[in-house]
């Protein structure tokens, strides 16, 4: 059953960059910082791609935001997704605007199953996809992970985590909750986030990135789709906690011992 | 304004994560001279209803069938018109994977914006604020939420458990949720039960990360003597040696305890998010230019498989 995919692609800052505080609070310093896909929603992109190696069908990448946006659609295409959506919009974004775009992308494109990170590592919100998935009216299937560890063979072999049944109408989700872990079944179409441990995302190859630069991206403002806009979780102040100074070295467990015992009485 | 707590609860026991959404909620309602009413869902949760008066707050219990499992699908609606016949302008829970699942949901159907995981709030009346990490914590955020209705979850470290005061009134939800509409079917539950107190409650963690290459016996033994909860870094989940439940980091679990004891953790930016709240932080690693160290109130530059039953030893001769 072959199945059309929908994935979101967030243009991040670097996990690995220093993110600094400008010292008005009125934003973070974007000088030096690097930009790269939400590696959550690399992990959705790579679940995509394995379902479509799987079972045939096509992955679509969205991503909203400013034109350099399309670097990290253009990331996903190299990595073997088919073509992109670049929903062009200047200014913050918060998960109900979002939302809002994506379920109008969602009209447009009628997929069977719409793949997100979980969360994006600038908000870490973690909203979008289970307000899509209201907003849509369909079930959703949050933090899917899997069992099988990411050194398994399973893994390896690059199996899909969501499994497809009932005849290509049904995806089983493995998820990572509080004490344990919780099987779901969700009939499609459905919004499925990702986590962790889902996979672990390829790297795009030399001939992946040639061919992506083919592969067709369409291009619409946000302002024609006719959303509602206008963030609604505004961001007034931001500030760095506050730092937290590094301590002593301490040369053996006699010594530890004593701190804990007698300075910081915690043991 | 009233606040609406929406309560979780597992296996007929309250989770004590709601205990902490109430002290927030209280804090809310003070600062808008409302209300706090606590939600109940379940099936078989009457009793529980009960229980969860104690804390002095009205409980509305919807209890049905189709509300056995925690599906965000059924229980959106439930929670939803409930807040609409309370009034409620503020819906909040514990960022458990539980809140976090279900409040997004709540918060599209009341067309809401929502803060998730606020560490504290600020303001009062229409005009309070939530303060939440982003960046992986590398940056606080003061919000304000500019819709009628305004959905939150907060993280259960910032806030104290609730302590019992008076008895509030119990009443019955009628559910009106066709469970046989329903597009998501629950299909198993695999638990991964420990006798070792819950991780984001514990009064000492002890942490294991690469350097245990995949032996946590020195990490256990250390544990088990202090009553410690278990923690582990990304790196040691991911290759498969503990359980996902053990991660802590921004990620995975954010824990605050009075003593935290990283073993063989280098200290990634995530994993520092997620533990750099703790009151005091030992830290054990071979390399002495670990991260890690930078953040610790002590470090010690050692192997852990010395380091840990050396110290376990100290512990039990000091008793």
């Amino acid at each position: 059953m072959a199945l059309k995919i929908l994935v979101a692609a967030k243009r991040v800052e670097d996990p690995e960059s220093k993110i600094r505080v400008k010292p008005d609070g009125s934003g973070i310093v974007t000088e030096g910082v690097n930009y790269k896909l939400n590696p959550f929603d690399e992990i959705a992109v790579e679940e995509a791609l394995r379902l479509k190696e799987k079972h045939g069908g096509e992955v679509v990448v969205v991503s909203i935001g400013g034109d350099r946006c399309v670097t990290e659609i253009r990331a996903a295409l190299a990595m073997g997704a088919d073509r992109g959506v670049l929903v062009g919009h200047e200014g913050p974004l918060d998960p109900v605007v979002v939302s809002a775009v994506l379920a109008e992308v969602f009209a447009q494109e009628k997929p069977d199953l719409v793949l997100l990170g979980k969360q994006s590592i600038d908000d870490d919100q973690n909203q979008a996809g289970q307000y899509l998935a209201e907003r849509l009216v369909l079930p959703q299937a949050t933090f899917a992970s899997k069992t099988e560890s990411l050194e398994s063979e399973a893994e390896q072999k690059k199996e899909p985590g969501l499994v497809l049944g009932g005849g290509g109408k049904t995806l089983t989700v493995v998820r990572e909750v509080d004490g344990g872990v919780e099987t779901l079944e969700v009939t499609l179409p459905a919004v499925v986030t990702t986590d962790l441990r889902l996979n672990k995302p390829r790297f795009a190859s030399l001939p992946g990135i040639m061919k992506a630069k083919k592969k067709a991206v369409r291009q619409v403002s946000a302002a024609s789709l006719g959303v509602d806009l206008a963030s609604k979780v505004v961001v007034k102040m931001l500030a760095e906690p506050p730092s937290r100074k590094g301590g002593v070295k301490v040369s053996n467990v006699e010594e530890l011992w004593s701190k804990l015992h007698d300075e910081a009485k915690v043991l | 304004m009233n606040v609406l707590i929406v309560a979780e609860q597992a296996q007929g026991r309250l989770r004590k994560a709601t205990l902490h959404a109430v002290t927030a909620g209280r804090e809310v309602a003070r600062r808008t001279g409302g209300c706090v009413h606590l939600a109940l869902l379940g099936k078989g949760v009457a009793q529980l209803g009960e229980e969860l008066a104690e804390y002095g707050a009205d409980v509305h219990v919807a209890d049905a069938p189709v509300l056995e499992h925690p599906l965000a699908e059924a229980h959106a609606p439930v929670v939803a018109d409930l807040a609409k016949a309370l009034q409620a302008t503020f819906v909040g829970a514990a960022a458990t994977a539980f809140g976090k699942d279900l409040l997004p949901r709540v918060a599209a159907r009341l067309d809401a914006g929502m803060a998730t995981e606020v560490l504290s709030f600020g303001g009062d009346g229409r005009n309070v604020t939530f303060r939440r990490p982003m960046w992986a914590g590398n940056v606080l955020a003061e919000v304000e939420i500019a819709t009628a209705v305004k959905v939150f979850t907060v993280r259960p470290t910032e806030f104290a458990s609730a302590a019992k005061e008076g008895k509030g009134a119990v009443s019955s939800v009628a559910v009106s949720v066709d469970a046989a509409a329903l597009k998501t079917r629950y299909a198993g539950f695999k638990v991964v039960k420990s006798e070792r107190p819950e991780l984001t409650e514990a009064r000492v963690v002890v942490a294991g990360g690469r350097g245990t290459k995949g032996d946590f016996t020195p990490v256990e033994a250390l544990a088990d003597l202090l009553g410690a909860a278990i923690g582990a870094s990304r790196a040691a989940v991911d290759a498969g040696w503990v359980p996902n439940d053990w991660q802590v980091g921004q990620t995975g679990k954010v824990v605050a305890p009075e003593l935290y004891v990283a073993a063989g953790i280098s200290g990634a930016i995530q994993h520092l998010a997620g533990m750099k709240g703790s009151k005091v932080i030992v830290a054990v690693n071979k390399d002495p230019e670990a991260p890690v160290f930078q953040l610790a109130d002590y470090g010690l530059v050692g192997d852990l498989f010395k380091v840990l039953p050396e110290l376990a030893a100290k512990v039990k001769a000091s008793r």
